[in-house]
């Protein structure tokens, strides 16, 4: 845990990478490039990138058009935009004809902080998750970023990429592999397990630390593709560990937590708590006292393991 | 030129025929729509456009955008009569497992670029695919075909704004302006006129004509092809059910198929006077 970067400038770095790589690569925004640091690319290939303004649903519209022409569009703006205002857009031109179209959303979760719960965007695992023929992806640090960024890439199909204002630490080496719809085992456990996701999965390894203080063994599984769900890498822990407890800076209705409990609920029903958003809105805050507001700090899972582990 | 009109008025006719057994075939789907549409529709496929059916992803051809995805019937006739695919299939319109869709479905037809059918939507990818186009310097035109009660979808102005910023010049829009919808009269539900100084206040190069005057429909999109800077909308003025005596601005007939007893009259209305009775089975 030692640099700290927030994974929307680690999306405007790669996307300049990939822009110089890959002729097809186009980008579009909706007069927030500089807050998504699309406008990095916009700067070395101005050719290539358009500003769409701030009209959501023609930008989704539009990169569905790019994309039946044969270019690989990123498309970005803010989380609550970009799945919240242009929602059926992405299920009817993106989605429904599986066009290979990117929507990578910055400023997801509470952390948007000071702006307030209008723009907070606590829905957009759950409604994207809903969508047939989406894939979601939300990376935990900056290196993940650019790989998930690289491999959206070379997919071909819709992928929503959820990424954040604020710095993270860094997590992952560039040794690290990242293959979508694959979860990722960050510590070995017994005792309970951590599936966390996005900027909570350092909070759980953190969470992790606390409990081996006090003898208690946790797991931590990272997911970073929501969709497909990584149902093996679930199941095995909930065998092998007996508990579960979800981490996301999200609702907890139909985000990680939903996912994972529907995964549990079929296949080996085990002990959960969901910590996330309790289905409320957001509100404004420093991003760091929004965390501690909503119950997303290590100290907060490391209550819920207790609780979880109580009910084993 | 008057023997190409004379020739495309025919096709018209005869494709007017297709809609109306296919219509009564699949006893569910758009017909008014349909029918207003089909002579650009005609036009377009078998005069201006630059395509191959038997290579639908040919790169440079030019592209069709039906916005007004409940006229489906109308550009699946077109492309069964161009040889996409086999006329038969127009007789599992709307069935289970049919590549016919009750709305364009670029997955699963050929010839179908994207997915339409939620109104509003289809002006953006063709502004898309005029932008992609563009970039990679082809001569290839998208062409897209919006409805009138369709403009009140919001997200057609964003994309009536971001057309002329981008200069898609190689963009063609047509509205079929035939006045009616499913609640009634469009100027009645939500008046959307004055469409043409809407578009021209947008930076549009606007055209007005009767959308069922062939000469009328070749003459705008030729002009439109010579028109630079800008895109061109072609301002159709239409009549829902054209065609079709009884059907024509019935706003009733937005949704409804011929019935078994309306077929025999619809089709004589076309000129066209088959054994009915091999047709109902």
């Amino acid at each position: 845990m030692s640099t700290m970067i927030a994974t929307r400038d680690a999306y405007g770095e790669v996307l300049a990478e990939l822009g110089a790589e890959n002729a097809d690569v186009v980008v579009l925004d909706a007069d927030l490039s500089g807050s998504t640091k699309t406008a990095v690319f916009a700067r070395k290939f101005p050719e290539r990138f358009f500003n769409m303004g701030i009209a959501e649903a023609n930008m989704i519209g539009t990169a569905a058009g790019l994309a039946a022409a044969g270019k690989i569009p990123f498309a970005s703006t803010f989380a609550i935009f970009a799945v919240g205002r242009a929602w059926e857009q992405m299920r009817q031109s993106v989605a429904y004809p599986k066009a290979n179209v990117k929507i990578v959303a910055t400023h997801s979760g509470v952390t948007v902080g000071e702006d307030g719960g209008s723009h907070q965007s606590v829905e957009d695992i759950a409604i994207t998750r809903a969508v047939p023929n989406m894939t979601v992806i939300v990376p935990a640090d900056g290196e993940e970023t650019k790989q998930a960024i690289r491999a959206a890439a070379a997919y071909k199909g819709p992928v929503y990429v959820r990424l954040g204002r604020n710095k993270v630490p860094t997590i992952f080496g560039n040794d690290y592999r990242f293959t979508i719809g694959k979860g990722v085992q960050l510590r070995e456990g017994t005792d309970l397990t951590f599936v966390a996701t996005g900027l909570m999965t350092a909070q759980a390894l953190a969470a992790a630390e606390e409990l081996a203080k006090g003898g208690i063994s946790a797991r931590v599984v990272h997911l970073a593709t929501i969709k497909p769900l990584d149902e093996e890498i679930i199941v095995a822990a909930a065998r092998e560990t007996g508990a579960i407890v979800t981490a996301e800076e999200h609702s907890i209705v139909g985000g990680l937590g939903g996912a994972v409990a529907e995964c549990l609920g079929e296949r080996f029903p085990a002990p959960l708590v969901r910590v996330g958003i309790k289905d409320r809105f957001g509100t404004s805050g420093k991003a760091e006292e929004l965390l501690e507001y909503f119950g997303l700090m290590p100290e907060d899972l490391v209550v819920a393991a207790r609780e979880v582990l109580a009910r084993k | 030129m008057n023997d190409t009109v004379q020739a495309l008025t025919e096709k018209a006719r005869r494709l007017r025929v297709d809609i109306v057994k296919t219509l009564h075939r699949s006893r569910s789907g758009h017909t008014g729509g349909s029918l207003s549409a089909i002579d650009m529709i005609t036009a377009l496929y078998f005069h201006k456009m630059r395509h191959r059916p038997e290579e639908p992803s040919w790169p440079d051809r030019d592209r069709f955008v039906l916005c007004k995805g409940h006229a489906a019937p109308a550009q699946y006739v077109a492309l069964a009569e161009a040889g996409y695919f086999p006329k038969e299939d127009l007789m599992t319109l709307r069935r289970l497992g049919s590549h016919l869709q009750g709305h364009p479905d670029s997955k699963v037809t050929p010839g179908v670029e994207v997915c339409t059918g939620s109104l509003g939507q289809g002006l953006s990818m063709a502004n898309g695919m005029a932008m992609a186009l563009k970039l990679d310097g082809r001569a290839s035109r998208v062409y897209a075909l919006l409805g009138d009660g369709e403009l009140q979808e919001g997200q057609v102005w964003e994309a009536a704004m971001a057309a002329p910023h981008y200069r898609l010049d190689n963009l063609c829009a047509l509205v079929d302006c035939n006045g009616l919808q499913i609640d009634g009269e469009v100027a009645k539900v939500m008046n959307v006129a004055p469409v043409a100084d809407k578009f021209r206040a947008f930076g549009w190069h606007v055209l007005e004509i009767d959308g069922h005057d062939m000469a009328a429909v070749l003459q705008a999109l030729d002009r439109a092809e010579t028109l630079t800077g800008a895109p061109t909308v072609v301002v159709a003025r239409t009549v829902k059910g054209k065609g079709v005596a009884f059907f024509e601005n019935k706003a009733s007939y937005h949704g409804v198929t011929p019935s078994d007893e309306e077929l025999p009259r619809a089709l004589e209305c076309l000129g066209c006077f088959e054994d009915c009775e091999k047709i109902v089975d």
